[in-house]
Parts: C-alpha cells; sequence; structure tokens
C-alpha cells in the first residue's frame, strides 16, 4: 500500500498537463490510466508508438518524478482511497489531493440497425484503427455530428479507407459557421488546413444523417436522409458519434456535483464542489484539447497549492472554452434524431431492452427496474446517456465499481488486504 | 386530485407487501386505493435478492414462509416471464461436521412439517456445485426454494389490483386521521381501513411499531451461465446472520436467470446513510470467495445497498395495531418480504373481511409481545 | 519486443503485429460478432475505449473480458 500526495486519472492531455505541474511543485504525483500508453483518446498511440503530441509531456513528467500506474483502471474510492485493478492485480491506493482528468466519451444514440457488427462510434472506429485494425481499401461511413467526425474521416482516408461520405446531422448554415470557427486559433486553422488536405475528393454533407444500417450478421449497407432526399450506401464500416460527453462517474461517486452539461462542476481554480478533488479537461465539460491542456495546467498548479502559477493559464483556459462552446451550440442535436429508433429497435444493448418497452415508462429509474435496461455490463453508459437525449430522463447516482472489474478487487479491504 | 372519493381499503406504500396487499383486497371485491411517494417496488423490494425461501429460525417463522412459498408455487403459472421465477432450490451449506450434524437437524424439522429436503454429501455437493471450494462437508437441499425479480414480482401484484379496479396514487402519506389519511400536499384520503405497508418507514404512520432499518450489501456479477445452478447459503448463517446486535457477513449466493450471480450478505443496524461501504463490501466479498474461489476473477458489474424492515423477534407484523381501530398493519418482514408477501397478502385479508385463514396468525400479530430471540446455539 | 506474435482464436492459430489489441486482430481476421447478445445476436466493438462492453471475451479462460482493452500476447488463447 502506497501514500500518494496527489493522485492524477487519466493521461489525456488534461492529466498528463496536471501531473506534469504538480510534480514540477516539488509535490509526490501518482498518475494513473487505464491505456498502457499516455494519451488519452485525443493522443491515443498507434499500436506501441505513442502520438508525437504526447512526447513532450511525458519528458516533463519523467523528468519530475510523476509515478505511473498504466493499464489501470480506478473501480472505486473513499474520500481517502482508491480501489485500483491492473491486469488483474488489485491494490488500493492512499491519495490526499485527486485530480480527475477522466475524458470524456462518445453519444450513441439508437437508429435501426445500430447494434450490426461494424458499426461503431467515430472515435471508436479511430481508436480501433490505432489499435491495429487493418482498414485500408475498406469502405467507410462516417457520420453523426461535431468537429470529431472530420477529424476521425480524415484520419480514416490516411490510413487508406475509402471514406465514402461524412454526414454532419446539423444543418448546412449551422454546420458551415461551426466550420469557420475551426479556424478561431492559429493551431486550429494548421489542423483545419491538414484535415482539408486528407479529405480532398471525400463527400461532406451537412443536414444529413443515418436513419437505419441493415445487414445480416454484419453492417452491409446505411440508409442514408437528407432533407427528403433518402438513399442507400453499401459499406463495410460506419463511424457514427454525435459527440462527447463528459465521464464524471468517479467525481459522482465522491459526491461531486454536476452542471448542466453532465460533467463535474468546477471553480475558477478546476477545484470541484468537493474539497481536495479537483476536475480538469472534458470531464468537466467538452471543450477540446487546448481548454484541456490549459485547464490541466491550472489544476495541476492548484492542487499543489501554486495559485499564483495557475493565474497565468485563466484567461486564455476561459477563451478556448468560450471558442469550443459557440461551435457545439452550433451543431445541436436535430429533433429527427430522437424518432430514428423503431419500437423494436433496441434501446439496452447489455440486456436488449427495445426501445418501445423503455419509453412506456415514466423515469429512467422506473425503466431500469421494470425492464432491466441501464443494469447490464455498461452500466448505463450508452442507454442512459442516450435516455437522456431522447426523453430527458435523469440518471439515478453512481454505484461502485465506477468500471467493471473483478469481484476480488472489491474484496480488498482499505489498507489492500485480500484476507 | 379529483373529488374526494371514499375508498374501502387504503394502502400506504407499494412495495411487494402494499402490492400484494392490494391485489388481494380488490380481489375480495374491496375499492382499493394504493400510496406510493416513490416508485412502486423501488425500495426494500429492489434492493432484495428475491429468494424465496422456506426458513426455520421459529415455528412461526416457518408456517408463514412455507405458506407463502405454497402460494407462489399455486401462482407460478400465471408469473410473466419478467418475473423470472425458478425452482432451483437452496443448497443450505455444512462447512465442518458440527454443521453437518445441524443440516442434519434441520432436515428432519423441515420433514416433520411435510417440507421436502434431502442431505448431499461433500461428494454429491461437488456434483451439484462444482465451483464451491473442496472440503465442505455437505449439504441440505431444499428443492422447493426458489428465485425471483422482486421488482417485477411487485408489479405482477400491482397490474393485478389495477386489473379488478384498484387505483395507484402518487403521493407521501403523512398521517392517519379518522376513517382516512392525509398525504403531505394536504390531499385528504377518506377509507374504511387503512393499511400501513411502508416497511421500514411504518412507524412514522404507526406509533410504536417495533421496526428498525437494517442495511444490507449486494453485488452482481457479470454473466457466467451455466456456473451456479442453486441458491447457497452457509449455515453458519444461522448463526452469525442472525446476530442482532453485531454487523456481521454471510455467505449466500444467488444465480439470476441471466447466468449473472447475486452475492450477499450483509446485515448492519445503525448504519444512517445508503452508501455503499467499502469495507463491508469487502468483508462481504471475502466470506464469498472463501466459499466459492473462482469469484475472485469473477467480472461484477454493480454492488448497491438496502434496508430491511427487522422487528425484534424476526416476525412481521401482521394485523390491526391496538389504536385506533380500522388500521392495519404490514410491515416489518426483515429479509423475508418477497417470500412472504403473498402469505401477508392473504392472512391480513382474511382478518379484514373475517374470513378463515389457511394458518393460524396470531403469531404476527402487532399486539404481540415482542421479545428479541435468543442466539442459536 | 517482437514485431509478430501468434494467439489462438476458437483453436485456430493467427499471426498478429505486436501493439495490436485483440479486438482488432478479431476483425483483421474476419470475426465481427464477439459476443453473442441476451437474445442471441452477434456483437462487436462500438466505441474501442472500454465502455460499451460490446466486445467482451473469454482470454485464457476468463470470460468477460473486452477485447478493445486486450493487447495481444504470445500464446494467448481467445474463445468468442
Amino acid at each position: 500500500m502506497a501514500r500518494a500526495a496527489i493522485t492524477v486519472i487519466g493521461a489525456g492531455p488534461a492529466g498528463l498537463a496536471a501531473a506534469v505541474c504538480a510534480a514540477e511543485c516539488g509535490r509526490r504525483v501518482v498518475l494513473v490510466d487505464e491505456n498502457p500508453l499516455p494519451g488519452g483518446q485525443i493522443w491515443r498511440a498507434k499500436k506501441n508508438l505513442p502520438a508525437i503530441e504526447t512526447e513532450p509531456w511525458r519528458r516533463r513528467a519523467q523528468a519530475a518524478g510523476v509515478e505511473w500506474r498504466t493499464g489501470c483502471q480506478a473501480a472505486q474510492a473513499t474520500p481517502e482511497r482508491l480501489w485500483l485493478e491492473s491486469a488483474g492485480e488489485a491494490e488500493t491506493l492512499a491519495w490526499e489531493q485527486l485530480i480527475l482528468a477522466t475524458g470524456a466519451r462518445e453519444l450513441l444514440l439508437p437508429f435501426p440497425g445500430w447494434t450490426l457488427p461494424n458499426c461503431c462510434g467515430a472515435g471508436g472506429l479511430q481508436a480501433l484503427v490505432k489499435a491495429g485494425l487493418a482498414i485500408a481499401g475498406q469502405r467507410v461511413v462516417v457520420a453523426g455530428s461535431g468537429p470529431l467526425t472530420l477529424a476521425v474521416a480524415a484520419y480514416l482516408q490516411q490510413q487508406g479507407a475509402r471514406v465514402l461520405l461524412v454526414a454532419e446531422q446539423a444543418a448546412p448554415m449551422q454546420a458551415a459557421a461551426a466550420a469557420l470557427l475551426l479556424f478561431s486559433s492559429p493551431a486550429r486553422v494548421r489542423q483545419a488546413w491538414r484535415m482539408r488536405d486528407a479529405l480532398r475528393g471525400v463527400e461532406i454533407q451537412a443536414g444529413c444523417w443515418v436513419e437505419a444500417a441493415e445487414g445480416a450478421e454484419r453492417l452491409q449497407r446505411v440508409r442514408l436522409r437528407r432533407g427528403r432526399r433518402r438513399w442507400s450506401l453499401e459499406c463495410d464500416y460506419l463511424a457514427c458519434g454525435f459527440g462527447l460527453r463528459p465521464n464524471s462517474e468517479l467525481g459522482q461517486l465522491l459526491g461531486c456535483a454536476l452542471n448542466a452539461e453532465a460533467g463535474l462542476q468546477v471553480d475558477r481554480w478546476q477545484q470541484t464542489s468537493v474539497a481536495r478533488i479537483w476536475c480538469a479537461g472534458d470531464a468537466s465539460g467538452v471543450a477540446g484539447v487546448e481548454a484541456a491542456l490549459l485547464a490541466g495546467q491550472i489544476a495541476g498548479y492548484a492542487a499543489a497549492g501554486r495559485q499564483d502559477l495557475a493565474a497565468a493559464f485563466i484567461a486564455r483556459r476561459d477563451r478556448q472554452q468560450r471558442a469550443s462552446r459557440r461551435l457545439l451550440r452550433r451543431l445541436a442535436l436535430r429533433q429527427e434524431l430522437r424518432r430514428l429508433a423503431a419500437d423494436d429497435t433496441w434501446f439496452c444493448r447489455c440486456e436488449d431492452v427495445p426501445i418501445g418497452e423503455a419509453q412506456a415508462y415514466a423515469s429512467w429509474r422506473e425503466a431500469k427496474l421494470q425492464t432491466r435496461c441501464g443494469m447490464g455490463a455498461c452500466q448505463g453508459r450508452i442507454c442512459g446517456a442516450a435516455g437522456r437525449f431522447l426523453w430527458g430522463w435523469e440518471a439515478a447516482g453512481v454505484r461502485p465499481p465506477i468500471v467493471p472489474v473483478r469481484v476480488g478487487t472489491l474484496a480488498l479491504t482499505e489498507t489492500g488486504e485480500a484476507q | 386530485m379529483a373529488k374526494p372519493e371514499a375508498w374501502d381499503v387504503a394502502i400506504a406504500g407499494a412495495g411487494i407487501i402494499g402490492c400484494a396487499c392490494a391485489a388481494a383486497a380488490a380481489e375480495a371485491g374491496l375499492r382499493t386505493l394504493l400510496i406510493e411517494a416513490g416508485v412502486p417496488g423501488g425500495g426494500t423490494t429492489a434492493a432484495g435478492m428475491g429468494h424465496i425461501v422456506a426458513m426455520d429460525d421459529s415455528p412461526a417463522q416457518f408456517a408463514l414462509t412455507r405458506y407463502s412459498q405454497q402460494l407462489w408455487q399455486q401462482l407460478a403459472p400465471e408469473l410473466p416471464r419478467q418475473v423470472e421465477y425458478e425452482r432451483c432450490g437452496t443448497l443450505w451449506l455444512a462447512g465442518d461436521e458440527d454443521e453437518w450434524r445441524l443440516a442434519a437437524a434441520k432436515r428432519e424439522a423441515y420433514r416433520a412439517q411435510g417440507v421436502p429436503a434431502e442431505m448431499l454429501d461433500a461428494r454429491a455437493l461437488a456434483a451439484a456445485e462444482p465451483h464451491l471450494r473442496p472440503g465442505l462437508a455437505g449439504a441440505m437441499l431444499a428443492p422447493e426454494d426458489g428465485v425471483l425479480y422482486p421488482p417485477a414480482a411487485a408489479k405482477f401484484f400491482l397490474d393485478r389490483a389495477r386489473a379488478r379496479g384498484a387505483r395507484l396514487l402518487a403521493g407521501e402519506c403523512q398521517r392517519i386521521e379518522a376513517r382516512g389519511l392525509r398525504l403531505r400536499d394536504g390531499t385528504q384520503v377518506a377509507a374504511g381501513e387503512v393499511i400501513i405497508a411502508t416497511g421500514t418507514r411504518a412507524a412514522e404512520l404507526a406509533p410504536g411499531a417495533a421496526i428498525a432499518p437494517r442495511k444490507g450489501h449486494l453485488l452482481i456479477t457479470d454473466r457466467y451461465p451455466g456456473r451456479l445452478h442453486h441458491q447457497l447459503v452457509e449455515l453458519g448463517y444461522l448463526r452469525s446472520a442472525h446476530a442482532l446486535s453485531e454487523d456481521s457477513v454471510a455467505f449466500n449466493l444467488q444465480p439470476r436467470l441471466s447466468g449473472q450471480i447475486l452475492i450477499g450478505s450483509s446485515r448492519q443496524f445503525g448504519a444512517a446513510t445508503a452508501e455503499v461501504e467499502p469495507a463491508m463490501l469487502a468483508r462481504m466479498l471475502q466470506r464469498a470467495i472463501e466459499f466459492m474461489p473462482g469469484l475472485a476473477a469473477m467480472s461484477c458489474v454493480r454492488a448497491w445497498t438496502g434496508f430491511r424492515p427487522a422487528t425484534p423477534d424476526k416476525l412481521p407484523l401482521i394485523g390491526p395495531v391496538e389504536d385506533p381501530p380500522h388500521v392495519w398493519l404490514a410491515a416489518g418482514h426483515e429479509g423475508l418480504g418477497i417470500t412472504t408477501a403473498t402469505g401477508t397478502a392473504a392472512l391480513l385479508l382474511a382478518q379484514l373481511t373475517g374470513q378463515a385463514a389457511a394458518i393460524p396468525y396470531t403469531p404476527y400479530l402487532p399486539s404481540r409481545k415482542t421479545e428479541a430471540v435468543l442466539e442459536h446455539a | 519486443m517482437p514485431e509478430e506474435l501468434r494467439i489462438r482464436v476458437n483453436g485456430r492459430e493467427l499471426a498478429v503485429a505486436a501493439g495490436t489489441s485483440v479486438a482488432a486482430a478479431l476483425l483483421n481476421a474476419g470475426i465481427r460478432g464477439m459476443r453473442r447478445s441476451r437474445t442471441g445476436e452477434p456483437r462487436g466493438p462500438v466505441c474501442g475505449m472500454g465502455a460499451c462492453m460490446e466486445c467482451r471475451i473469454t482470454v485464457d479462460g476468463r470470460a468477460q473480458l473486452r477485447a478493445c482493452q486486450l493487447r495481444c500476447r504470445e500464446g494467448m488463447e481467445i474463445e468468442c
């Protein structure tokens, strides 16, 4: 059992920046991350090769003595301790300050056929390709909403995929306005320019969405809709995500309050509503990588008691967050997406609960109790977020473990003893 | 709310007890109103395991649980698939020779009451549940015990009550008044008889009802079909889990139709909040892993807690309160409310309508002298 | 670290590039349905990051592991 001064959960941009800044202040820092290599989702490593962007942070972290726990998942927490599991090994870890940089996940919405193999999230398919999925020559439709779909399409195209179409659900004017906002900083201009090169020749349609996926035992074609026009495209993969939602479970388990975006509520120093717990990056509200880096530095310095150093980043963080919010407002999800699913479309993928059965109930709690939707292995991560979008259902509180782990991990006592 | 209406019976609380009483009252032709502040079946009912079990801590407990179990068996053909009723049987595990003798005595007690039971020696037990640790002395099998999914069972009774004209009203009962009760929002409900079925909170409406909340933890695994076939309970349960004063854990596993395994159990008095307590959870899981080592490597998806409505003598309160008249209790079932919902409803309605009851109801009358029962030796 | 390693999937041997996740290796081998849902439908990876639980498989006798979160190791036995 080890003692830790500052424990950071998540080694994406926000977590890396927080860990580096806290450690450079001379504090002992433990960085816990579920992936084998740092970078989080946005800077995900390609097989054994870390993303180039992580390198400067990884070097600084190493120089400052940050202790790494890679391939390690936090499952349960008290105000003193975390229960961790990695490759079947369990331990508890004492913490004094906790920085939650747990990022975000994709919003996936039900439509007929969305459960067919090879129907993935947008970021989901990209993650699979980075993990070694051979995509060269495969026909892919990228759909959904937000800047991620364009980035994913560009990446897949660079990897040799045949991206047949990028379908953005937002109306053309809104999508165009959002695209302009992508040019709001020099970094974004460079990024957008690279993307434009990669997407040369790829059809991009705004006001367009997937109405259904079809195939026997696997995806074979998608049915698309744009205005009154409906058509089908034969394809091998669908990469469809409707934007990102904060991963707030660990904070919720520890009693941290949520904000209107269902992220963890933070003050100007990135402190949550609970003392000694901080949150940075998309887990406090989706705002993208630049904002995450700035928020991470603020959280790292502030948790180390160096608000004087943190203060320098506040104005830039606020600017980045405002820019991201403006962009995402333009891409608000359209009403039609609430009516894609048929009565027999699965709502809960873990328990195979059809949407017609779930929506007969007045609340998430009642639907869960009577249909078991949200009670399966994903713990409501997919259908809970969908229910919130479809019917405004408010999720119930979070219960441990926040991610499925071995029974033996929760059998550890606070002091980490197995028996 | 619509104009005041006179109900024959108003029932406070739509847990499985209140729902079963509502179904029985409506079937008896009574105009029935069921009042619930939260989600029907969403309190202790939703937190429980759903073990339909004959328990022989006392003759009265044995009589009620066995009677109730038989009522469930009669209902079985009518239960919808969502109730997941399955007669998987209970294996009462004997860890050593002492417990083996306890198991044999238990079998005799079952036999004396005409309840089927058989002994499994170590080899037969290992064949029945190959994932148990080696070295157990054996087990007593109660083949008529079963499991079900409690929220769906509560809904089955609620639907049955509604089909016979009962109504469900959303509201929180504040106090009993002459010929009815008053809700927290000021609504007055006029009713000839009032049944209090609010479980751990029954004393708020029936002062003097000796019911204390007893917290329990449960954990459910991912799906492992074929890994477990019977409800497993350690015979030590009779000693450890029933201690009235101390926090305790006992090995208790349940196979779900989904292939998931429910792991229990813990008992705590005086716990103030519903939070999962990692230390208590760890203790409970360590006990489970001692009996079934393979559990440690299985993936689990959720832990939660609930509060059992416990009485000092471990028997429920079923019958009229001493004062005022026309007020009835159906509460205090501790960990046996799912099993005894059927029997409770039948006994209460028999008293309320002046009909003969299938088993004597005097042991459960709220007016009885309740004394804490002595521990098993 | 070797450039290539071998795993067995439902008894069949596969050569896999080092660093490949089990989910990617299975898809590359044409295995798209990695588990059967409660009603028996084939399901494969969706989120690619361990959240959706659709790609659960059995590795070396241990069931319900997420294929997207596991890297192939030499000699791994996979059932799905």
